[in-house]
């Protein structure tokens, strides 16, 4: 046995993670989620929204880490749009506009019919310049916004009128993968006008820890990672009546697969040490 | 001919005669869409939407001749290529090969051609040109932009306009010294803009939010580590919180400071510091091992459900709708 492990191809590893996250996903594996207060905090940030209250959603992720954040996304804008709040989307990454599009077509047009473009909801698509973007449109949007995603001019966009900056906004939301992300929108929004609008953000696992000591006075609400997509998705579940409804229950779905690749990973650290320990042992022993 | 190549022969055999059987047998991607018509500034055009199996089944049982729900065949063909694509990536994981070689190339190409497109499209066409030449600008590239000035300082963008035009100096065979002046420019104002939000949000900010009680009395605690609602009360849980935080931290910085050696207090709260920061770096791992688990299921989902129609966790599909999982071998 000692002999097997030690000299096992690590291809043999690649297939039975293969099998630890395929066979739960087919078998659509789905556990409780115990709500963390970190996704507490930013569900009720969303949730004491009233009817017209200006949102802005940047949607700073692309395809790469879209199974990561497009749940809680999804979630997002469906919360967002359930408090009756005017949706202002926009990205920090180039793809962001085709993410921001495709939650506008799952969510929107699919449970919200009746909003209609421009009056409460609005695309201003990406620009390049990564946190300068941020620093110049929390003084005046219009400096980098001339039009819409769509190529509309920003003035003839009905909801746009009133809103100089994003002082005029009541949340803004970050979904983020990365820089230019949450990090940006706590550095150059919230911490330069900390009394104008509150900062939350869902983000990747890779990018949770770094933005922890940011909470709670400059970031009142995290959504991190696939677990907290999942828990965000239960909430909403139990306050909007979504639970069995597996358009809303993406990140719910995809703990199955955690749970058992997680077992496995931890079986494979600890076999790697007894590996290691009886190496060691047995040289010594020579 | 080597065992290992015989194999891997026989299995992309095995494997491409099931995806042509079930490609054929019509159980295999199909991507719908659907005819929608916009009017817009006195102008009508058709546009496409997205449309499931389903909803093209019920179209066609509704009426066999319509034509408003159809088939996309490039869409289709994009399913296939992502799908294709996915696994020469994946391929890697046996081995080094061309095939993942080329899936890498060509991400690598579409990439830097988007990012500029892009960048062109959305910045240098509406923020720049749109604000030095409004009126070809609409006329030509962007309609929904003013055709007339709205700045009074319209010419200030002439400096980017040159700043722009001295970086690309950089690609010609003589004067590449020109780009280094806007690169310093840049550099410049990155680097002040930089250092007063990191003073502000990273340091002056946190030093703020590590000064909490080290007792702490919640005002919503109903006794000692009760939690519930009611008078003012020893909170144990955010005590004991608030403490291993603040001294986490004072560990933490002493690991950091280079003044003194590492012996006697200092070492021993070093060392704690050292301990803190290890089981930072676990979380973290943690937490991108969930991420990349998570990015790999979703890769999954993708392949046995859009591509390959085994499962159908949404019903987007009329059979699979009564049946969560399909397995059709």
């Amino acid at each position: 046995m000692y002999e097997l492990l030690k000299n096992l191809d690590r291809r043999w590893i690649f297939l039975m993670m293969l099998l630890a996250v395929l066979i739960p996903l087919l078998l659509q594996w789905t556990f409780p989620e115990k709500i963390s207060p970190l996704t507490r905090n930013t569900f009720a940030e969303i949730e004491r929204l009233q009817p017209g209250d200006k949102v802005l959603l940047s949607f700073d992720y692309d395809p790469s880490s879209e199974g990561e954040l497009s749940p809680m996304a999804t979630s997002f804008v469906y919360h967002a749009a359930k408090r009756g709040a005017k949706l202002y989307f926009m990205a920090l990454w180039p793809v962001g506009p085709q993410m921001v599009e495709e939650k506008i077509r799952q969510v929107i047009r699919t449970e919200f019919p009746d909003l209609k473009y421009g009056e409460d909801y609005v695309n201003l698509g990406y620009k390049s310049g990564y946190e300068g973007v941020i620093k110049v449109i929390v003084t005046d949007i219009r400096q980098l916004y001339t039009t819409d995603s769509h190529g509309n001019n920003i003035d003839s966009i009905p909801m746009m009128r009133g809103v100089r900056s994003l002082q005029d906004m009541d949340l803004i939301v970050s979904v983020s993968a990365g820089y230019a992300g949450a990090k940006e929108w706590v550095m150059y929004a919230k911490s330069a006008y900390p009394d104008k609008f509150n900062v939350i953000a869902g983000c990747t696992g890779v990018q949770a820890p770094p933005l922890l000591p940011y909470i709670p006075r400059q970031l009142p609400g995290l959504v991190a990672a696939i677990k907290g997509a999942a828990e965000y998705e239960s909430l909403l579940g139990d306050q909007y009546g979504l639970k069995g409804n597996p358009r809303y229950e993406e990140g719910l779905r995809r703990m199955g697969p955690q749970l058992v690749a997680h077992l496995l990973m931890i079986a494979l650290i600890i076999a790697g040490n007894v590996v290691y320990f009886i190496g060691r042992r047995k040289e010594q022993a020579r | 001919m080597k065992k290992e190549t015989i194999i891997w022969l026989v299995i992309l055999i095995v494997a491409g005669g099931y995806l042509v059987m079930r490609a054929a047998s019509g159980r295999m991607t199909h991507e719908y869409v659907r005819d929608v018509q916009v009017q817009a500034g006195g102008q009508t055009w058709i546009t496409r939407a997205s449309a499931t199996p389903t909803e093209y089944r019920d179209a066609v049982r509704a009426d066999s001749g319509q034509t408003t729900v159809h088939l996309s065949l490039p869409r289709t063909i994009g399913v296939w290529v992502a799908a294709l694509l996915t696994l020469f990536i994946f391929s890697f994981l046996y081995r080094d090969n061309p095939l993942y070689k080329f899936a890498e190339s060509v991400f690598i190409g579409v990439s830097a051609a988007y990012w500029m497109v892009v960048g062109f499209h959305n910045v240098i066409v509406p923020n720049l040109l749109g604000n030095l030449f409004p009126g070809f600008i609409n006329a030509t590239l962007m309609p929904g932009l003013s055709p007339t000035h709205s700045n009074a300082y319209w010419w200030v963008y002439f400096a980017p306009l040159i700043l722009g035009v001295m970086l690309l100096w950089r690609l010609a065979p003589a004067g590449q010294w020109i780009a280094r002046w806007p690169l310093a420019l840049f550099i410049g104002i990155f680097a002040g803009l930089r250092l007063v939000q990191f003073i502000q949000a990273d340091f002056l900010n946190q030093i703020n939010n590590a000064i909490v009680p080290l007792v702490d009395m919640h005002p919503g605690s109903g006794g000692v580590g009760s939690g519930s609602s009611g008078a003012t009360g020893f909170d144990t849980l955010g005590t004991l919180r608030n403490l291993i935080m603040v001294l986490g931290t004072l560990c933490c910085v002493s690991y950091f400071f280079f003044s003194f050696e590492h012996k006697g207090f200092v070492g021993k709260t070093a060392r704690v510091g050292i301990w803190i920061l290890m089981i930072t770096f676990g979380a973290m791992f943690g937490y991108t091992v969930m991420g990349r688990i998570t990015l790999f299921a979703a890769r999954l989902e993708f392949l046995f459900d859009d591509w390959l129609w085994m499962y159908d966790p949404t019903g987007q599909r009329a059979l699979s709708a009564a049946v969560p999982m399909l397995w059709v071998w």
